[in-house]
């Protein structure tokens, strides 16, 4: 294997790689994998936090070095950049998808709202614009907890970041 | 990992760093109390999330400040090894959590003056600081919303829960003056770029802690008197006991690791 297919593999296996608490996503889908390269004989990956506080992203550099060792890509590590920070718009169009697919609405609006904004927020199930916030923070860091009017069903809202 | 306490030889950036990840450390200890005695599931859940994000950024401190430092402590060095005087947060963030009202009033009144803080932060001439405000303002936006929702409800709630919110605001009212406080080495980064300047936020933060405590049928209590001390490692008498709690382990089993 040249040292270029190495990297072009170890490219698309990191970015394959699934979320942990979010599973229907890939890395490549969340947009939080900012690099892969080659530096000398090592595979270096550099992701961004989500949120500050995620207890995902340790996992997540450990399931890259995983995927990578079990392709016989090592030897690999993985770094962890801040700038520019993670917003959702890297979220990709797929990803968004996938995430109503799932049952998640995913995320609406701005990032940034006035400090009572109102958001609207579609329901995943049924369509329908009759939904209401139960709390801000759910079962995530970075999903809220909604309910639909309609169909009387709750379900996560991936909050804009 | 030794059970002794480290010590420090700081530059002002690295103090100042430590002093923004102590504030939000202790505070996040402070929520993480709660987990599991809130009021309700809802707000177990939320203000569990909020700890979570404050000791994130925490990390995130600790971590730049142990690279500018160089000195070869990690994160974990700086909060689990530093006794209570060399701790510089806030004494605000170190005060008993109180009732929910008083909780609550806290992570207004701070989050009312982080939130804006975060978001100069982002404009820093240094990269690392500028990331790290961007990242912490979209989650300080989140809870200057829930805090700011709950005074509200809560002041213009029952004469209960109005009479409980205007004592916590009373009582946390002299420890404000120290979220604008910026001491010599500080105001060298402020002049440099490199940090805001935080007594330039404090007429929006009037401003703003003004509206949601009018629209919460809440009064402002009068300019007066400011506690101080947190900045130089004075502290009141409840950080030591908190600080038993969260360095326990690493005090008690010297380089215990997971």
């Amino acid at each position: 294997m040249t040292p270029i297919d190495r990297l072009h593999r170890a490219r698309r296996i990191a970015g394959q790689v699934v979320d942990p608490e979010i599973p229907v996503l890939a890395l490549e889908d969340l947009g939080v994998v900012r690099d892969v390269r080659l530096v000398s004989d090592v595979i270096e990956v550099d992701i961004t936090p989500t949120y500050s506080g995620c207890p995902a992203m340790h996992i997540i550099a450990l399931d890259i070095e995983l995927a990578l060792d079990k392709a016989g890509l090592s030897p690999a590590r993985v770094k962890t950049v801040l700038s520019p920070a993670w917003t959702t718009d890297w979220l990709s169009s797929e990803g968004h998808r996938k995430l109503a697919a799932e049952g998640i609405a995913p995320p609406q609006g701005a990032s940034r709202r006035a400090l009572f904004g109102f958001t609207e927020v579609v329901c995943p199930h049924c369509r329908s614009h009759e939904t209401e916030e139960i709390t801000l923070f759910g079962s995530t860091a970075c999903k809220a907890l909604w309910r639909c009017r309609s169909c009387k069903e709750p379900f996560d809202h991936f909050k804009c970041h | 990992m030794a059970s002794t306490s480290i010590s420090l030889r700081l530059t002002p950036i690295a103090r100042y760093l430590l002093r923004r990840a102590d504030d939000g450390l202790i505070l996040g200890h402070r929520l993480s109390e709660w987990c599991g005695h809130a009021p309700m599931m809802e707000e177990d859940v939320a203000l569990a999330n909020i700890a979570l994000d404050l000791i994130g950024q925490a990390r995130l401190l600790y971590g730049y400040a142990a690279e500018t430092e160089a000195a070869g402590h990690t994160e974990d060095d700086f909060a689990y090894l530093r006794d209570v005087d060399a701790y510089e947060n806030i004494l605000m963030v170190e005060q008993p959590n109180g009732d929910f009202a008083q909780t609550i009033a806290r992570l207004f009144l701070y989050s009312a003056f982080i939130d804006s803080y975060w978001r100069r932060l982002a404009e820093s001439s240094d990269t690392t600081l500028a990331a790290i405000g961007a990242k912490a303002e979209k989650e300080s936006a989140y809870h200057l919303r829930h805090a700011g929702q709950w005074v509200i409800r809560l002041g213009d709630g029952t004469s209960e829960s109005h009479q409980r919110v205007q004592k916590a605001i009373d009582l946390l009212w002299p420890f404000t003056g120290e979220l604008f406080e910026a001491d010599a080495d500080e105001q060298v980064l402020i002049a440099k770029g490199l940090v805001p300047d935080p007594k330039a936020l404090r007429e929006n933060w009037q401003t703003l802690t003004g509206q949601v405590l009018c629209q919460a049928t809440l009064t402002v209590p009068p300019e007066n008197w400011m506690q101080r001390g947190g900045r130089h490692g004075n502290h009141s008498e409840h950080l030591g006991h908190l600080l038993s709690e969260l360095q326990f382990l690493q005090r008690s089993y010297p380089g215990a690791t997971w």
